[in-house]
């Protein structure tokens, strides 16, 4: 009887893609607690099991049930800076919600909504979360005001540590400021759960990149311990003829000028590019991201991926909200080159279709060219969504080692210099923001055990 | 925010603003670049620092002038939004005088290129080095800190377009005539006249070097807006750059994706025009 799940308010796919309001409205009061009570509180919780930073869930989920929200929004705390933020963005399919028991037989509990409903509750009644140990005297700098940065200066700071955070934007949230889009995560979201830190003590520096304005040495010259969660890093592109082209962009460019720098408003500062058809290429969370925002600019936004839409990358609630919204899936195609006018204007792509093969060591299905399927697109507006390389503009002048691929050697996450520890997108590659958070997590663990 | 000294006029499109970044002015040296925002909506705009003072802990910059965003930034009274740097490399001549001790020097400087220029005429002085300096305008009235390049500068020639002032002609016409006196070229100004400079420059086999300035957005390497050619691969300028090697640069691409926005900026110049008037905020 009770195997289907509560599905929470969605805005109207033909109206929201005329606006950049979030999609998903969250749970009302009677919608979560009827959710909350499917739960079957078991007494060994897969779910758990199933989430990076390990959130108490059954605990959280029974508070909802018994009307006691600010033990719910405590649980989580212990385990989660940010869960206004995890609430919207983890891939809860494959993290705790695949564990759910109750999935076997119907529909997993919405873990994920619930977590956000009790993050918003939160944030509406202004529960406060300033418990803090008294000031022990010990400084640490953090490089990166992302999830994981903001995740490790936040358990630090309720430690009694002195926590400082340098950012090169001017604003604070990494990636969930000039990345995710105000459709999948409010901005005002991402200020509540900065502004939360800055209560517990900690002090963001705006403006300034560490490795020029200061070093990493000043740093550890200055503070107790360092830790650099400074993100994934350059876009990569990929290496074919006419990528060069005036209207190719890298996905973060696209999403920077709409979500940090307001570009979709008419009233901003800050052009964007607007045309008839765009593609975005690549099949992961950026991709998605990239290429709902474009459809909101009034774009024919299409999404092209070299392998099935089995194989995509992005977390399944954004594929299902991009179909509603009318995005073109192009799979199992990928572009060999890009055309061009005479002033170096995008006029289309030449594509070449796509098969998959056997599962390959990493558990992927390889992919190869069809033959003789090279065939033109037509388009004026092409974005690569492509994952990104290695960016170490904090290392510069330090004795920190890198791998081959050019990722920062950690031990846990201790790096080869002393006192300085690494985690999230700046050692794994790009990955989610839930894995940040871990890592984020993680360092100041072992930053506390290190200072001891 | 961040408080400033001064915003004023030098010449028919030109403006000085001095800046307190105390921090920014830390490290910075010749050929770096800032990024700063006028007010919190702004656009974030590329701007190579003119003048730095550490004791002062101030950044003095000079820009032109060119679309809603420089002209917004002439509004600026006491204080700026933002400020971050120094970003991208310094000019390689000052991080290594010493390698450069027997080289002969000129730099050629184009319109408001002056700017980022003097820095760098001025620290090799103060290393002991000096350089020459060919500076074009297209007219007499346009010419910028002309006292204060000469001072540091052993010699500098000017050339306009109308012949108005020195030779009349381009850079590139006095770089010929005195190609003989020099082996290292560093130029800055216009695209068009940055390609140009490096043509005559290869010709000679004289080396040469470039300052980029294409668009950007966050200037740490995250969002590939500042992408250029050079030896035939994507360089980002913020991170890379923004200064190349002048023989290697694919300046005929660099000159079609300065056009991107072209239509957009357009619209956003005549949109802050409007705004500006409504406001009731002067500006010529």
């Amino acid at each position: 009887m009770n195997d289907k799940r509560v599905e929470g308010k969605v805005q109207d796919s033909q109206i929201r893609v005329t606006n950049f309001l979030e999609v998903e409205e969250g749970y009302q009061e009677e919608e979560a607690l009827t959710e909350a009570s499917r739960c079957l509180q078991c007494v060994n919780p897969r779910c758990v099991k199933g989430c990076p930073v390990g959130i108490q869930i059954p605990h959280f989920i029974k508070a909802i049930k018994e009307n006691r929200m600010q033990d719910a929004y405590d649980i989580i705390l212990e385990s989660s800076s940010l869960p206004a933020v995890c609430g919207r963005v983890c891939p809860q399919e494959k993290q705790c919600e695949s564990f759910c028991v109750k999935g076997l037989k119907g529909d997993a509990i919405a873990i994920g909504a619930l977590e956000r409903y009790v993050a918003d509750y939160a944030l509406a009644h202004d529960f406060s979360s300033t418990n803090r140990k008294s000031p022990n005297g010990k400084k640490v700098a953090i490089v990166g005001s992302g999830p994981s940065g903001l995740t490790c200066a936040g358990e630090l700071a309720r430690s009694g540590y002195e926590v400082v955070i340098y950012e090169v934007l001017h604003k604070a949230g990494g990636v969930l400021t000039y990345g995710i889009p105000e459709f999948r995560l409010p901005k005002r979201i991402v200020q509540r759960e900065v502004e939360n830190l800055e209560k517990l003590g900690v002090v963001i520096q705006t403006d300034v990149l560490i490795g020029n304005t200061i070093t990493l040495k000043e740093l550890q010259d200055e503070y107790d311990a360092v830790y650099i969660g400074s993100g994934a890093g350059l876009p990569k592109f990929m290496g074919i003829e006419g990528e060069d082209a005036n209207q190719v962009f890298s996905a973060n460019e696209i999403l920077t000028r709409i979500n940090l720098m307001g570009a979709y408003m008419e009233e901003a500062n800050t052009p964007i590019k607007k045309c008839k058809t765009a593609y975005v290429i690549g099949g992961g969370n950026v991709a998605m991201d990239a290429v709902r925002s474009l459809k909101r600019l009034g774009i024919d936004a299409h999404l092209m991926y070299r392998r099935s839409e089995e194989e995509l990358p992005a977390r399944k609630m954004e594929v299902m909200h991009a179909k509603e919204e009318g995005i073109v899936f192009d799979v199992l195609t990928n572009p060999v080159r890009i055309l061009t006018d005479e002033n170096n204007n995008v006029i289309g792509m030449e594509v070449v279709d796509m098969e998959l093969g056997e599962e390959g060591e990493d558990g992927r299905r390889s992919v190869h060219e069809k033959e003789n399927s090279l065939h033109p697109v037509p388009c004026e507006m092409i974005v690569m969504a492509l994952g990104t390389s290695p960016n170490h503009q904090a290392l510069k002048e330090s004795d920190v080692q890198l791998t081959d691929r050019g990722l920062i050697v950690v031990d846990g996450t201790r790096t080869s210099s002393n006192h300085v520890y690494a985690g999230g997108d700046a050692v794994t590659g790009a990955a989610t923001v839930i894995l940040a958070m871990e890592a984020g997590k993680k360092a100041a663990k072992e930053i506390m055990e290190d200072l001891q | 925010m961040y408080q400033v000294f001064y915003n004023k006029k030098i010449n028919e499109n030109s403006y000085e603003m001095k800046v307190k970044a105390p921090l920014c002015v830390k490290k910075a040296l010749p050929g770096q670049f800032v990024i700063i925002m006028a007010y919190s909506d702004s656009e974030r705009i590329p701007l190579t620092i003119y003048d730095y003072d550490r004791e002062e802990g101030s950044i003095t910059l000079i820009y032109q002038v060119v679309g809603a965003s420089t002209l917004e930034l002439t509004t600026v009274k006491d204080s700026l939004y933002g400020i971050v740097g120094p970003l991208g490399n310094a000019n390689e001549i000052c991080k290594n005088p010493d390698n450069y001790r027997d080289k002969r020097i000129v730099y050629v400087a184009g319109g408001v290129g002056v700017a980022p220029v003097y820095p760098q005429v001025k620290y090799l002085k103060s290393c002991g080095i000096e350089v020459d300096v060919i500076y074009g305008a297209r007219s007499a009235s346009l010419y910028l800190i002309r006292d204060k390049l000469e001072k540091e500068a052993r010699k500098v020639f000017y050339a306009t377009d109308d012949g108005s002032f020195g030779t009349k002609g381009f850079v590139t016409d006095i770089l010929e005539e005195k190609r003989e006196n020099y082996d290292l070229c560093v130029t800055i100004g216009p695209v068009i006249m940055m390609k140009n400079v490096c043509e005559v420059c290869k010709k000679y086999g004289i080396a040469s070097i470039v300052s980029m300035n294409p668009l950007m957005v966050d200037g740490s390497g995250m969002c590939g807006a500042c992408r250029c050619e050079v030896d035939g691969k994507p360089k980002f300028a913020c991170i890379h750059g923004p200064e190349f090697d002048g023989s290697k640069v694919n300046f005929d691409l660099a000159l079609k994706r300065m056009n991107v926005y072209k239509n957009e900026e357009a619209v956003k110049m005549e949109e802050m025009k409007e705004k500006l008037a409504k406001r009731g905020v002067s500006y010529e």
